[in-house]
């Protein structure tokens, strides 16, 4: 089991750290390339857990997708490396305490935390032993059967978001050819020929 | 010693309270803002999953699933918008972003 | 019925004249008035000789006006001896200036609410008399404070009336304040305001005393002096009495009717109503002894050099006033009451007869610049020398029984307050001759002192203006020899009934009868004394006054300037009001009372949005951190106020 706690403290601690990065680095560059790494290492913690097919989710479509948006966004943009402006740490104390408080209560209701004993009992979907099931296998289930028209749902999400994506940033561009085949098709040869006697020798 | 709930729910809260300071604490450009609600999101997931393994709970997993589906949907409003307003605005940076002055 | 009528004419014709005046035009509201006081006055004659020589007292109720608690006030018509001679006096005289001033006014172009308001005083002292209760008398009497305020103001146009109207009222209503306390005061003590409850239980109140810091003090003698204060704003008293001379900016027919005959008598009449109340207080009689005689003697000495005549005049009725009040101080209430009744007719007839004169030389009242009329307006000058002889006390004139009978009480109450009296009176008397002759022999006698111009112009008065002082004339002939044996004659007691209260050691009205032989041929000694020294200075050598004023010019100008009461008063009451007003103006209102209340919120409202507005920096990070603070802060709030787990 000492593999086990020593890949845990190894990922998480990877995870922090990258996470302060992405807030804390200069070039946005190194900021998106931050976050990847820190859904690495959580898939990794994922793995840990025993959900696989959350893991290998996250890496495809998180770092497969979303990071790499948020790269060519920030290649796109043409961002500067900034300095740390200044007022930065004029809000360092305040929000350090309020994220102290935060966290203290977060803790404290952890620490004062106990697990129900009936919780066990009152389990929804209850996960069947290992070797029957894959996880996939096991979200599938759940997902296609109880939850289908949340998963209807998520779909009509994904939709409005692509479509939204495209009307936000889409702009006619002058100057560029395009084929509309409509035209094409109803072109008729009195529009694009005309006949006309040229004597030899003489041109059009 | 024996990884139990309480260190993916600390870990979590850590999460958690980077990607809040990422917010606010940021002056350099909003890409960092959008950045830091991800992994708030991861957070989140990182709860829902801990708890789904330690009840032996399904659910959590389904539900970790729709964060996912949704988190990828505004991440990419996010960002297309962010493209508009850079293709008007000229500046991301964050303080010159102030136009709701009041 | 009658008496209804008597009281409630004025009012209506005051109301026709004043609300209708316009349609009913100048002679409608002139005739209406004059009809409706005339009416009233003969009404009163009949009142008089019903009720007064008849003996048959009556109340007449009308309604209930407050009823709450104890305090119980009706309206209510007392008419006794009293009221009936108030009556006649009051609505005699009114009627004739009525009727004077559609001679004197008829230039002017607001007659009809010159008439109304004429009216409305008449109704107003009217109510004053014959009220049956301490808060309708306190209603007669500032509906007359208020009557006289319009009335001296009448000419509003000229900034002097302005001032001396203001004045009047205000003087008069520090001594209502004093009024009101002594009405309150008499609540507190007697639990009723009507006179009839109060006048029966004031005996057995006499001696009681309440504490006040420290001191036990009497409580009638309280009482009566609070009184006292009201009579003497009313009756323009030493100390009170600012206010007469400056109100002869009224028209002369207002002088007349109200500072001559009736308002200023109010004073007199109130305290000769409360008769009952202050023969228990004997330090309160002794009081206005003091204060009247003062008042008698220092009004003389100011009218000594006075050269308008209607200030004069003014300065005689404030001495003959102070003659009234020491009368009712030695307990001669009778007396009194008839020398108010006498002077009613020679005075309003000496103020008439002098608005005949300014009337006749181009409304010119400086004597000075008068001289030599009596050839052109006889009869104004047989008039006014009517006038003045019954003023000094010539015998078997009207003055001649009421004001030596004065003199004679004042000598038979005894040593103390009646020997200082008795000597202000005869004081008085010599200088009420020798001021009443100089106004003669200044205005009607000598060389003309008038230019060429108002010389060509003087005439004689229409005869509605010569009809009421044909009839106030009478009056100053033949009411005192007439009418004596009623008010303090043999017949006194039956005539008076119960109208006066005297108490049991109050002799003075039988002893004042029978003085020393020196006592009685004094009062006469003055007056001619007065007339010798008066003609000798302004008929035989018409250079003395002027040597006198220059060797005596320190005197004089005391004397002219009314012995600097009026400074007096600017300096110690008019500065400190001004100072304090204005101090309470800038500081108390504009900086505390703003600053706090309406400007002071709207500026800390205006603070708070400024800084409100501050929070929309337009920052989205501002926002979150915001949101953020939020968070935390309701965590923690849930976290410690313990709640689910």
């Amino acid at each position: 089991m000492i593999v086990a706690t020593l890949a845990f403290y190894l990922f998480a601690l990877l995870t922090v750290a990258s996470a302060f990065m992405v807030i804390a680095s200069k070039n946005p560059v190194h900021s998106v390339l931050f976050l990847i790494l820190a859904f690495f290492n959580s898939a990794a913690l994922f793995l840990l857990l025993g959900a696989e097919f959350i893991a290998m989710i996250l890496v495809v479509v998180y770092v497969g997708a979303v990071a790499v948006l948020f790269l060519f966004v920030v290649m796109m943009l043409d961002i500067n490396f900034s300095e740390l402006r200044q007022g930065f740490l004029n809000y360092m104390p305040i929000g350090a305490l309020v994220g102290f408080i935060l966290l203290v209560e977060i803790l404290l209701v952890v620490g004062g935390w106990h697990l129900d004993p009936d919780a066990l009992t009152v389990v929804a979907s209850p996960t069947s032993e290992l070797g029957n099931m894959t996880n996939t296998e096991q979200i599938g289930n759940l997902l296609y059967t109880k939850y289908v028209y949340l998963f209807q749902a998520a779909g009509m999400v994904l939709l409005v978001a692509m479509i939204g994506a495209i009307v936000l940033t889409h702009r006619q561009r002058p100057g560029v050819k395009k084929q509309v085949i409509a035209d094409q098709v109803y072109r008729r040869p009195e529009d694009a020929m005309a006949v006309r006697k040229v004597e030899p020798g003489q041109g059009v | 010693m024996e990884i139990g709930l309480a260190h993916y729910l600390i870990l979590s809260a850590i999460l958690l309270t980077f990607g809040v300071f990422g917010i606010f604490l940021n002056r350099k450009n909003v890409i960092v803002i959008l950045m830091s609600i991800e992994l708030i999101l991861l957070s989140v997931n990182i709860n829902l999953v801990a708890f789904s393994t330690f009840l032996g709970d399904m659910v959590g997993q389904v539900f970790t699933l729709f964060i996912l589906t949704v988190a990828a949907g505004e991440a990419a409003i996010g960002l297309a918008i962010l493209v508009v307003y850079f293709r008007n605005r000229g500046s991301i940076a964050v303080e010159d972003i102030h136009h709701m002055k009041g | 019925m009658m008496y209804v009528l008597i009281v409630f004419l004025p009012l209506i014709a005051s109301l026709i004249a004043g609300l209708g005046g316009r349609k009913i035009g100048d002679l409608g509201s002139q005739i209406v008035t004059t009809g409706a006081v005339a009416t009233s006055a003969i009404l009163s004659w009949v009142a008089f000789f019903q009720v007064g020589i008849g003996g048959n007292p009556l109340t007449v109720e009308l309604f209930t006006w407050i009823s709450s608690g104890s305090f119980d006030v009706d309206w209510s018509l007392r008419i006794d001896t009293l009221t009936a001679v108030m009556l006649v006096v009051v609505n005699t005289v009114s009627g004739v200036v009525h009727l004077y001033s559609i001679g004197y006014m008829s230039h002017d172009p607001d007659k009809p609410r010159f008439m109304a308001y004429l009216s409305l005083f008449t109704f107003a002292m009217l109510m004053l008399v014959t009220s049956d209760n301490f808060l309708q008398l306190y209603f007669g009497w500032e509906g007359v404070g208020l009557a006289s305020y319009l009335l001296i103001g009448f000419w509003f146009k000229k900034p002097s009336a302005n001032a001396a109207s203001m004045k009047a009222f205000v003087v008069n209503r520090v001594g209502d304040f004093g009024f009101a306390l002594g009405i309150m005061a008499i609540y507190l003590v007697f639990d009723s305001i009507s006179f009839d409850t109060v006048f029966a239980a004031a005996g057995s109140e006499a001696g009681k005393t309440f504490n006040f810091l420290g001191y036990d003090v009497d409580i009638l003698t309280t009482i009566c002096l609070l009184l006292f204060v009201g009579a003497m704003g009313k009756s323009a008293q030493l100390g009170l009495h600012t206010w007469l001379p400056d109100a002869m900016e009224g028209p002369t027919p207002v002088s007349a009717l109200i500072h001559a005959a009736t308002m200023v008598t109010a004073g007199v009449f109130m305290v000769a109503r409360c008769s009952p109340i202050f023969e228990f207080a004997p330090t309160a009689l002794a009081v206005v002894t003091v204060v009247g005689a003062s008042t008698a003697f220092f009004a003389a000495t100011v009218g000594l050099v006075q050269n308008d005549i209607k200030r004069v005049i003014a300065y005689s009725t404030c001495s003959q006033l102070g003659y009234m009040f020491f009368a009712i101080g030695v307990g001669a209430y009778p007396i009194a009451i008839f020398h108010l009744f006498t002077h009613a007719f020679f005075k309003a007839l000496l103020f008439l007869g002098s608005g005949s004169v300014i009337h006749a030389v181009s409304d010119e009242q400086d004597m000075r610049k008068m001289g030599g009329l009596w050839k052109h307006i006889k009869i104004t000058y047989v008039m006014m020398g009517i006038g003045t002889l019954a003023l000094t006390g010539f015998p078997f004139l009207s003055g001649f029984y009421s004001k030596d009978a004065i003199i004679e009480a004042a000598y038979a109450f005894g040593p103390g307050v009646g020997e200082y009296a008795f000597w202000c009176g005869v004081g008085a008397a010599v200088l009420t001759s020798f001021y009443s002759w100089r106004l003669m022999f200044m205005t009607f006698h000598g060389e003309p002192r008038a230019d060429k111009e108002v010389m060509s112009h003087i005439h004689e008065s229409p005869s509605v203006m010569l009809i009421p002082l044909y009839i106030l004339a009478a009056g100053a002939l033949a009411a005192g020899a007439v009418f004596a044996p009623y008010f303090v004659g043999e017949h006194h007691e039956e005539f008076w009934g119960a109208a006066i209260f005297l108490g049991e050691s109050n002799k003075v009205m039988e002893e004042f009868h029978h003085p020393p032989m020196w006592v009685i041929v004094l009062p006469m000694a003055a007056m001619a004394l007065g007339f010798i020294v008066s003609w000798n200075m302004y008929i035989r050598r018409t250079d003395i006054p002027v040597q006198l004023a220059k060797t005596h010019s320190a005197l004089y100008q005391f004397l002219l300037n009314k012995w600097y009461f009026d400074e007096l008063y600017d300096y110690v009451f008019v500065r400190t009001s001004k100072w304090l007003g204005k101090k309470l103006w800038t500081i108390g209102d504009t900086k505390i009372i703003d600053g706090l209340g309406p400007n002071g919120v709207a500026a800390r409202v205006v603070d708070l949005a400024k800084r409100a507005s501050a929070l929309q920096s337009g920052y989205l990070y501002h926002y979150a951190f915001a949101m953020l603070i939020g968070i935390a802060a309701f965590v923690s709030f849930f976290f410690l106020s313990g709640g689910g787990h």
